[in-house]
């Protein structure tokens, strides 16, 4: 079973310029892990707004490429953002979900997915055409050529195996956080524009 | 019963909808999400005729509120739209643009508020200002045609100004209490 932590550093490689929205909580700690660095976007609060916090980026930076990383449990929480992206069709937007059927911080309760909810069949069906299911490593290589090269929204739901990692947490001051990313997005213009 | 009992609008000779509409350009807002309420049908339709504004149209308030936060790391000024019953779904969310320092406009139409007819209608709309606030939320209200513009503006300023989360609550003075044909 993949290993969230090779999973994020193998979507993560050679990233460019990718801008990278994470879910509170595992997946902030993964994206840190890979490399802390302006254009990660690591969320601490706000359960279920990872997916639909990167459409609005996507949105604002069109010719950017976004990827949003998050949990299953998180992403359970907000279901509807996947109708909402499908809708709207961002061509930059890509949303991988490291389903470990598990609520991990909070003592490792099964979620949803542990019970057969398919959150690929559900972002299909929502009308994200590229959906897909990813267990294995070789499959790593191909979604991260996609991430870079999606001209519609990508959803793919990567199985991992359940367990903590050590914690490698991102800067909390979230004042800080908005700042040097607008920066490192607009230039020094991000804080003198109104 | 007639549909326009059951779906109270302005008046069709009440402007204050197109004064929002020039606000809204006024301040380089480009960006609109929304949950549709009758109140705002005409705002509505005048931002999905524009071609300079992108309109997303969410499946629950909440989203918006992340959505936001999103276009202002994006360097994109938005602005999020819905009925007072939609305030309750975006609380916990709400944290994300108190942490983040985000500039957050909502324009609320109200429900539940002045001559109610529709008794689940009450709960929330009672509850809109204070839990707004009780969630960093700056409040200003417009009761009047007359206030709607200047209300607007200055919620505008102060989410863009200050880095902060800004409701402006129209009042259902303002729009109509729904009567389902019983007045």
């Amino acid at each position: 079973m993949l290993d969230r932590r090779d999973v994020v550093r193998a979507l993560l490689e050679d990233r460019g310029d990718l801008l990278v929205v994470a879910g509170l909580g595992a997946s902030a700690w993964d994206i840190t892990a890979a490399g802390d660095c302006p254009n990660n976007f690591p969320l601490w609060g706000g359960m279920g707004g990872a997916a639909v916090l990167g459409l609005g980026l996507a949105l604002a930076q069109p010719q950017r490429r976004v990827l949003v990383i998050t949990g299953d449990g998180e992403m359970l929480m907000g279901l509807g953002a996947l109708c909402t992206i499908a809708v709207k069709k961002p061509a930059n937007l890509s949303v991988v979900v490291l389903d470990n059927e598990h609520y991990s911080e909070t003592g490792g309760q099964e979620t949803a997915t542990r019970h057969g909810v398919d959150l690929a069949a559900i972002a299909r069906g929502a009308g994200i055409a590229d959906s897909r299911v990813v267990h294995g490593a070789q499959e790593l290589g191909p979604l991260r050529q996609a991430i870079h090269a999606t001209t519609a929204p990508l959803f793919a739901n990567v199985k991992v195996a359940p367990g903590n990692h050590p914690l490698v947490l991102p800067p909390r001051e979230g004042a800080y956080l908005t700042a040097r990313f607008r920066e490192a997005v607009l230039g020094p213009a991000a804080h003198h524009q109104l | 019963m007639d549909r326009d009992a059951l779906e109270m609008r302005p008046d069709a000779a009440a402007d204050w909808p197109d004064r929002i509409f020039d606000i809204l350009k006024a301040h380089g807002i480009t960006h609109v999400a929304l949950v549709p309420d009758a109140g705002h049908a005409r705002l509505i339709r005048r931002c999905l005729a524009d071609p300079a504004m992108t309109v997303v149209t969410l499946t629950t308030e909440e989203e918006g509120v992340a959505m936001l936060v999103g276009s202002w790391l994006g360097g994109a000024k938005g602005v999020l739209l819905m009925q007072s019953s939609g305030v309750g779904n975006c609380i916990n969310m709400l944290s994300l643009p108190v942490l983040h320092r985000a500039p957050l406009p909502m324009i609320v139409t109200m429900r539940g508020d002045f001559g109610e007819f529709n008794p689940a209608q009450i709960p929330m709309g009672n509850a809109v200002q204070p839990t707004l606030e009780a969630m960093g939320t700056l409040v200003r209200r417009a009761d009047v045609p007359q206030d709607v513009p200047a209300v607007v503006d200055a919620v505008i300023r102060l989410a863009f100004n200050t880095y902060r989360p800004t409701a402006a609550l129209l009042g259902q003075r303002l729009i109509g209490a729904k009567t389902f044909g019983k007045d």
